[in-house]
């Protein structure tokens, strides 16, 4: 072997060959244990998407054979995607988006509460965390389901919100957009709660002693000190939610109605399924991957924190 | 497949030697395609059936696969749930288990489709490369059926092999989308009409336009199945779904449909679900199926009323097809020849309620439970026929535009 480049560091000229083998064995594990997961991702992701901007280009010959289609380069599939279909794409973001929000405030408190506020009362605390994670545990089609049930114009809760004109008369509460919304938040509240849960856990209450001992008020402490700290649980559950939120269809095929609550999700499953016209549902999928991707880089260079990356 | 017992296995007969050669033939393009050809190989799988030629119709070079029945006693059959006679105690399905015991013949029955459309899109990249599917028997409804044929998906039927089939109701017999009954045969039929929760719609309904009455605003639901909303909104603008309509008559159909859910009388658009809304009273009113509403009513109570609209319902039929694929025809011909058996299509209709397409079913029934005798909605009379009408085969070019009109109308 030649002598080691002058960029190598100091110590590397005075290992034994025996360990320079190691290292190098250690090297070639590193690269092995790196193989499968870039195997996986290239067969189960960037050749799905590669199929995926490929068949957003196809054509329909004309007079052709219902989901048949050939290779062509017809952009046009993406000028009609967005023409016909900026409605919807558009309502599905705004509606992840307000989801994402409320499940921020209701994750946030519900996470403080068990992680720093219930932190002596360990057993409290861990009841309350399997409360939390317990939604998982069952198929979030069958409780969207369930709601459907509890919310119906017949049940108990409409005619509660009616008596107390909350709601007027002929007011119901499924098939509406605030259902969607209520939908959205509700399955995707445990994905925003847990990353915040996860760094609120962590964080060292002395912190907030010494801002006391600072004469900040609790407000400021939890503004200047917990806020910051839990960024991380933040920014991850923020995308966690509104990222699938805005691709959902199954909260908006329950509990949305036929008018003003259509999301993209169910846009191209229809066009794939009921019209089979796999081009246009490729090329709304493209678009819709490509607006997440734009938000979350936007949101990622304005927000964003060196803690994740 | 299943393995076959080693002491059944006779001498390797031609189509075996035939599917093992067409399975390596296959195999070696795979790997082709996935090696060296990459671009074209992905582009292969992602499975359209067009691959470059620029054909319209890719059927004429499919090939139905080999039939090994003789050699594997095995037939597959995908079905839709709760479209069988089944014993709740026993957890099997006594129709079925009648014939295996006759036939010798293993049935895997599965309840594998959910949807005319979602079952199409998972098999389609197979079926247009003539590929097996696993099922040497699907379960599809008319125009899906019409869709299938029309592309080449589907085996001929031996109807030699289904002597019984001569017990095909005279008005099944011949369909526009498959004349004479060569590629399918009816598995069971319904309609599509009205249903109202009786207590809550006293009045109920007889027509259509019922439905948009005021008091119902808001709890009026209506199909999904373009076929069925579509057919009776077009009858009840006097058009003859059966005859030669067009863009204009199903568009006439589609505006109101629009406009009556921009107005919110209709609540939602359903596909199966619309059930749930009935039994939890979101819907008072409905656009559904005969079947559901006999089976909803056994469920949960006599709360609701079926009817065919005054001027006119869908009748629509599931179809039993061989896709090009299977390799058991003659088994899953046997299988076909069971069902259409009098005696065995009146135990399946005791338990599915809905219209069994099998003449001389209406006299087995007397023995086996005599209160469906009279039931016009598994066995229609004459007089209850006569107001039904079957939506016709559309071309592939009009399935696309009215699907597209309808899926438009209907904000998805």
């Amino acid at each position: 072997m030649r002598a080691p480049a002058s960029r190598r560091p100091e110590p590397a000229e005075n290992l034994s060959a025996a360990e320079q083998k190691a290292e190098k064995a250690r090297g070639r594990i590193g690269v092995g244990l790196i193989v499968p997961g870039f195997v996986f991702l290239l067969l189960f992701f960037a050749a799905p998407v590669f199929v995926l901007l490929a068949m957003s280009l196809y054509a329909k010959p004309p007079g052709a054979e219902t989901g048949v289609f050939v290779p062509a380069f017809e952009v046009s599939n993406y000028v009609v995607a967005l023409s016909e279909y900026w409605v919807p794409l558009l309502r599905s973001f705004l509606f992840a988006g307000i989801a994402t929000v409320l499940a921020l405030i209701i994750g946030y408190t519900m996470a403080y509460l068990v992680a720093v506020r219930l932190r002596q009362h360990k057993l409290l605390a861990a009841i309350l965390l399997v409360i939390l994670i317990a939604p998982f545990f069952s198929s979030f089609v069958l409780r969207t389901q369930a709601w459907k049930q509890i919310l119906s114009d017949e049940g108990f809760v409409v005619e509660a919100l009616r008596f107390v004109a909350i709601l007027p008369e002929d007011g119901r509460l499924t098939a509406t957009s605030i259902a969607v919304v209520a939908g959205l938040t509700y399955n995707f509240l445990p994905f925003m709660t847990l990353p915040i849960y996860a760094s609120l856990e962590r964080l060292d209450t002395r912190l907030l002693e010494a801002a006391g001992d600072l004469f900040a008020s609790p407000m400021t402490a939890f503004r200047k000190v917990t806020l910051p700290l839990s960024m991380p649980g933040v920014f991850a559950g923020t995308l966690l939610t509104f990222i699938p939120a805005s691709g959902d269809y199954i909260n908006a095929t329950i509990l949305g109605n036929n008018r003003d609550t259509a999301m993209i999700g169910q846009v191209i499953d229809s066009r794939f399924f009921k019209i089979v016209d796999y081009p246009m549902a490729a090329a709304l999928s493209t678009v819709l991957m490509v607006v997440i991707l734009i938000l979350v880089m936007a949101y990622i260079r304005k927000f964003g924190t060196k803690e994740l990356f | 497949m299943a393995p076959q017992p080693f002491n059944r296995r006779r001498k390797p007969t031609d189509p075996r030697l035939n599917r093992l050669i067409a399975a390596q033939v296959s195999r070696r393009r795979l790997l082709g395609g996935a090696g060296g050809l990459g671009l074209a190989g992905l582009l292969a799988a992602c499975g359209t059936g067009g691959t470059g030629t620029g054909g319209a119709s890719s059927a004429a070079a499919l090939t139905p696969a080999a039939d090994v029945s003789a050699d594997e006693a095995v037939v597959n059959w995908a079905n839709w749930t709760l479209y069988l006679d089944y014993d709740d105690e026993t957890k099997k399905y006594p129709s079925l288990e009648a014939f295996m015991e006759k036939s010798g013949l293993t049935v895997n029955y599965s309840e594998d489709v959910d949807g005319n459309d979602s079952y199409y899109g998972k098999v389609q990249a197979q079926l247009s490369r003539g590929q097996d599917i696993g099922q040497d028997i699907v379960t599809l409804t008319d125009y899906m059926a019409a869709r299938l044929i029309r592309q080449g998906y589907t085996q001929e039927l031996d109807r030699s092999n289904i002597p019984n089939a001569e017990n095909l109701l005279p008005n099944l017999q011949d369909v526009d989308f498959d004349p004479g009954r060569k590629h399918s045969l009816t598995w069971q039929s319904g309609f599509a009409g009205i249903a109202w929760n009786k207590e809550k719609v006293p009045g109920g309904l007889k027509t259509v336009s019922d439905l948009w009455k005021p008091e119902l605003k808001g709890r009026v639901e209506v199909l999904d199945e373009m076929r069925d909303t579509m057919g009776l909104l077009m009858l009840e603008q006097g058009v003859d779904i059966a005859g030669d309509w067009g863009a204009d008559e199903f568009g006439n159909a589609a505006d109101l449909l629009e406009q009556q859910i921009d107005s919110g009388q209709i609540r939602q658009v359903k596909g199966n679900s619309y059930k749930e809304d009935l039994v939890s009273e979101d819907a008072l009113a409905v656009i559904g199926w005969s079947g559901d509403i006999t089976q909803l009513n056994f469920e949960e109570g006599d709360k609701w009323e079926f009817a065919i609209p005054e001027a006119g319902g869908t009748l629509w039929s599931d179809n039993m097809l061989v896709p090009i694929g299977a390799t058991h025809k003659s088994n899953a011909e046997q299988l076909m020849n069971h069902y259409y058996d009098p005696e065995v299509a009146a135990t399946v209709a005791a338990y599915v309620n809905y219209i069994c397409p099998v003449e001389g079913a209406r006299e087995a029934m007397e023995g086996i439970d005599p209160s469906l005798v009279d039931n016009p909605l598994i066995f229609p009379t004459e007089d209850f026929l006569s107001n039904v009408s079957i939506f016709r085969t559309l071309d592939s070019g009009e399935e696309n535009e009215y699907s597209s009109m309808f899926s438009g109308a209907i904000g998805v």
